[in-house]
């Protein structure tokens, strides 16, 4: 949530900054650089969430065409989660996945929310992300809010080690059985030899 | 009855035999399918049979995990190509496309636009590619062997296409960031169009003799049915979504490099059953033979097929999101960049791995024979779901 801006990778963005100078052809071949402004549909999808939630509460990573990302506290998570099913319409998630941030001394789990029943955000991915302690990773489950992410979050344990609160299998999923190292995403894990 | 019983215990008892009832456990039985290809492909789950039903499915998939997405940590932006295609090496110009769009959009580069209609059709090949050979094995394993024979022959006249384009018959490394690896070769155009013609002929045969044959539709028809809602729910894509009736096609949705300049319409069947699930990847062949032939209408006759690039293209630190329709369906790579060469984190986002979820939904409570046809019409490749 707070970051501090030493945060090297991503999320030290504030809301207005684009970092990548030029984002090419979200759309078409002919690239429209849209370099300072974010664009009004995005926007207004997450101006709804902070309205709702409040400024303090939604923390605007960026906002780009197509996509958007936004960090959340681990605790509001199920109630944003919920509000961005229901009155957005991202009605499934695409794929949970984490970063490891050692020098923050966190993982960033990110949601990507996309949505089939609405065709005007059906381009939109909508980014949930929070983040959790490396030392006591542990999160609340959103697979009662978003069923699809049952097995995304189940390869996030083992991958990074964040215990989903409520979910009911944080067990081994794509590891071999007798695996008995660190989470492997983890980026003090080090392939052998390399 | 139980009168009976009960005597029977009583006679056994006196005997000084001891009768052990039944339990509800006893009455289930485990079987595990795969990871050694019993029709499973590299893909193990387990099944808890009641008599003819089953009750209980756990997948565990794994067998053939690779670690790509650690292995994309280690190197640089264009050492990760060719290991990044392993996870699919039929649809390697699709597992391939989106890193690329990744990549250039992190780095910042702009694709020539002869470029972005040859990649267009090396995926489109591809999914041919990827398609047909799904087909073949949904035949063999529905016991209609004709139908492993054909696809899979056909198969190599796009092959041969691929092989002519980019010199390897699978694993191509050939959709990289900047545009794709070398020009299309002289008179590819017309043999590509003298295939598609022949090909558009040969769907209409597997029709006739696959699909509208009665077994195969008694196998499939009505059988392992996925209702729209639970579609959405369970955030499922590609041909297992669009024969749930939802639309959804990432071409259309988010049209990717040329692909808004393409005419075509999303194939997709309401029935959501396994007898749709497999229709929807004939109708998405058909009409890949159609966006092909416009790709190569409208191509530009020369010019540029790739950007120049730095040896070790990096960007300034961000990340992003990008999609492309593979053959089966949205592939997408979210890339983390911290201002070096190499990236701090790739998550590839899979179709079959998305997919794996609607296996124990649509399992239980099936009849253990649908197993097959329920299984293999999700369009699930082991090895992709793995990573």
């Amino acid at each position: 949530m707070s970051q501090d801006p030493k945060n090297k990778p991503v999320d030290s963005t504030t809301p207005s900054e684009p970092p990548p100078p030029s984002p090419p052809a979200k759309a078409a071949a002919p690239p429209a650089k849209k370099e300072t402004e974010a664009p009004a549909f995005e926007k207004g999808l997450v101006s709804q969430i902070i309205s709702r939630f409040g400024d303090d509460k939604i923390k605007v990573a960026y906002i780009r065409p197509l996509r958007m990302k936004v960090n959340v506290d681990p605790l509001d998570m199920v109630e944003v989660a919920t509000f961005i099913r229901d009155n957005l319409g991202f009605d499934h998630a695409e794929s949970v996945t984490g970063t490891d941030y050692p020098k923050d001394n966190q993982i960033e789990v990110i949601y990507q929310l996309g949505s089939y029943s609405k065709d005007d955000i059906a381009a939109h991915i909508l980014s949930l992300t929070t983040r959790t302690s490396r030392d006591d990773a542990r999160l609340p489950t959103l697979i009662n809010v978003y069923k699809s992410a049952e097995y995304h979050e189940r390869e996030t344990f083992e991958m990074l080690g964040v215990y989903f609160e409520g979910h009911p299998r944080n067990e081994r999923f794509l590891l071999p059985e007798d695996w008995a190292d660190l989470p492997p995403l983890r980026k003090e894990f080090r392939i052998r030899g390399r | 009855m139980e009168k009976n019983l009960e005597h029977q215990i009583d006679e056994s008892e006196k005997l000084g035999m001891q009768i052990v009832k039944e339990s509800e456990d006893d009455r289930l039985m485990t079987l595990s399918v795969g990871p050694q290809h019993p029709g499973s492909g590299h893909f193990r789950f387990t099944i808890k049979v009641d008599g003819d039903y089953v009750v209980h499915c756990d997948p565990d998939p794994g067998y053939v995990h690779r670690g790509e997405e650690k292995m994309c940590e280690y190197r640089n932006f264009i050492q990760n190509i060719p290991h990044l295609e392993r996870p699919v090496i039929h649809d390697s110009a699709n597992i391939t496309y989106s890193y690329s769009l990744a990549v250039e959009e992190l780095v910042g580069i702009q694709v020539p636009r002869r470029g972005q209609f040859i990649r267009a059709i090396a995926s489109e090949l591809d999914r041919q590619i990827y398609t047909l050979y799904w087909l073949a094995i949904y035949g063999i394993f529905l016991g209609h062997s004709t139908m492993f024979m054909w696809p899979t022959g056909d198969r190599e006249l796009f092959i041969d296409l691929m092989d002519a384009l980019s010199g390897a018959r699978v694993t191509h490394a050939f959709n990289i960031p900047g545009g794709v690896r070398n020009d299309i070769p002289d008179g590819f155009k017309d043999k590509c169009l003298r295939h598609i013609s022949y090909f558009e002929k040969r769907l209409k045969e597997y029709e006739d003799i696959f699909y509208t044959n009665p077994l195969f539709i008694q196998r499939t028809e009505g059988v392992g049915i996925l209702t729209k809602e639970d579609a959405i729910g369970l955030g499922v894509t590609g041909s297992v979504l669009r024969a749930s009736g939802v639309p959804y096609d990432i071409r259309k949705a988010e049209p990717y490099d040329v692909y808004n300049e393409i005419d075509f319409k999303v194939q997709y069947m309401k029935s959501g059953d396994s007898l749709a699930r497999a229709y929807v990847p004939l109708l998405d062949m058909k009409e890949s033979c159609h966006i092909m032939r416009q790709l190569l209408d409208k191509m530009p006759e020369s010019g540029e097929v790739r950007a120049k690039l730095q040896p070790t293209p990096k960007g300034p630190p961000g990340e992003a999101y990008r999609r492309v329709e593979s053959g089966r369906g949205a592939l997408g790579y979210y890339i983390v960049s911290d201002g070096s060469p190499k990236p701090y984190r790739v998550k590839i986002s899979v179709g079959s791995f998305r997919n794996m979820i609607a296996l124990p939904h649509l399992l239980v409570g099936s009849k253990l024979a649908d197993m097959p046809s329920v299984y293999w019409s999700l369009n699930y490749w082991p090895v992709e779901a793995d990573r």
